[in-house]
């Protein structure tokens, strides 16, 4: 293996693993978020189908909107990943510039959120109404919440950044904080496909 | 220019041109997914379809994006053992509330 160190690598860390302690932490609290997740999904394919009083799913949900928020948070995860390698090759400007993109499109996916949200209230879906409403804003909102954490954390990263916080040494940081977008990401690759494309079509 | 791994028993990691193909593969593949959903024809396969196409994207986000396919086999264990337990809770749960049962 390669070993000239270089900007943005971190020194090998000495571990008995070999292994950086943050990344192996970041790694098993993705795991655990797996169980979390896991665990509101099956929430909702238990009681999907068992609401006694409208809306329902096929009602409601609108897929060209989702499809639209769901490019967006996909591409966020594009701009993610090419800030990291940004960062590890000590291109600060650049790093920045995607960063700040991620954060954008982060916030313009919840921006979705918030009116998809707000169009359901509207049209008589709260987490009161029936048993897809709880489910759903229950699993769609912690996801959105987790969004939000993703986001205060992109932002913290490109402030740090200009104050010389954040810097091509210590590149982890960016890469722990993107593994944890990616995750984001994921989850709701899940979420688009289980709740938005089979639920509508299958009623 | 590729970026190498921290870390002993790993892969360099790929240029940034690999990362925005697999940007414009999760693209298109979410465009299919839409395409298919107004596809009437194929309302009896949509279980199938969609589920492997939604396991494609989650897998090339973890192995490109999260770089596990580059980084220590450990991390893999980590994720991949949460999923296995994650799967098997969903599983015991839905199992559990005669979700396969009823359909």
């Amino acid at each position: 293996m390669q070993h000239s160190p270089s900007i943005g690598h971190v020194a090998e860390p000495e571990t008995t693993t070999g292994l950086d302690h943050r990344k192996l932490l970041i790694w098993t609290f993705l795991g655990s978020e797996c169980l979390f997740f896991g665990s509101l999904i099956a929430t909702y394919l238990v009681y999907q189908g068992q609401s006694v009083v409208g809306p329902f799913p096929k009602d409601i949900l609108e897929i060209p909107v989702t499809s639209v928020s769901t490019f967006v948070l996909l591409a966020s995860s594009l701009m993610m990943v090419l800030a990291v390698t940004a960062i590890e090759r000590g291109d600060m400007r650049a790093f920045r510039i995607w960063i700040l993109a991620c954060a954008i499109m982060g916030s313009t996916f919840l921006g979705f959120q918030v009116y998809e949200f707000n169009a359901f209230v509207h049209e008589g879906l709260t987490p009161r109404t029936n048993l897809f409403g709880s489910t759903f804003f229950t699993l769609t909102g912690f996801h959105g919440a987790h969004v939000t954490v993703g986001v205060i954390w992109l932002v913290s990263l490109f402030a740090g950044s200009l104050r010389g916080r954040v810097n091509p040494q210590n590149s982890l940081m960016v890469d722990i904080a993107a593994l944890y977008w990616h995750f984001v990401d994921v989850v709701w690759i899940v979420i688009f496909t289980v709740i938005y494309l089979l639920g509508v079509s299958l009623g | 220019m590729q970026t190498k791994a921290p870390q002993d028993k790993e892969r360099a990691y790929p240029p940034p041109l690999t990362y925005v193909k697999v940007g414009l593969l999760l693209g298109f593949i979410t465009a299919v997914e839409v395409g298919i959903f107004y596809v009437q024809a194929l309302r009896g396969a949509f279980i199938p379809i969609f589920l492997v196409l939604s396991a494609v994207k989650f897998a090339l986000v973890a192995m490109f994006y999260m770089r596990l396919r580059f980084d220590s086999r450990l991390f893999s264990w980590l994720f991949v053992g949460g999923l296995l337990l994650a799967a098997a809770v969903m599983v015991a749960l839905m199992a559990l509330f005669q979700v396969f049962i009823r359909g």
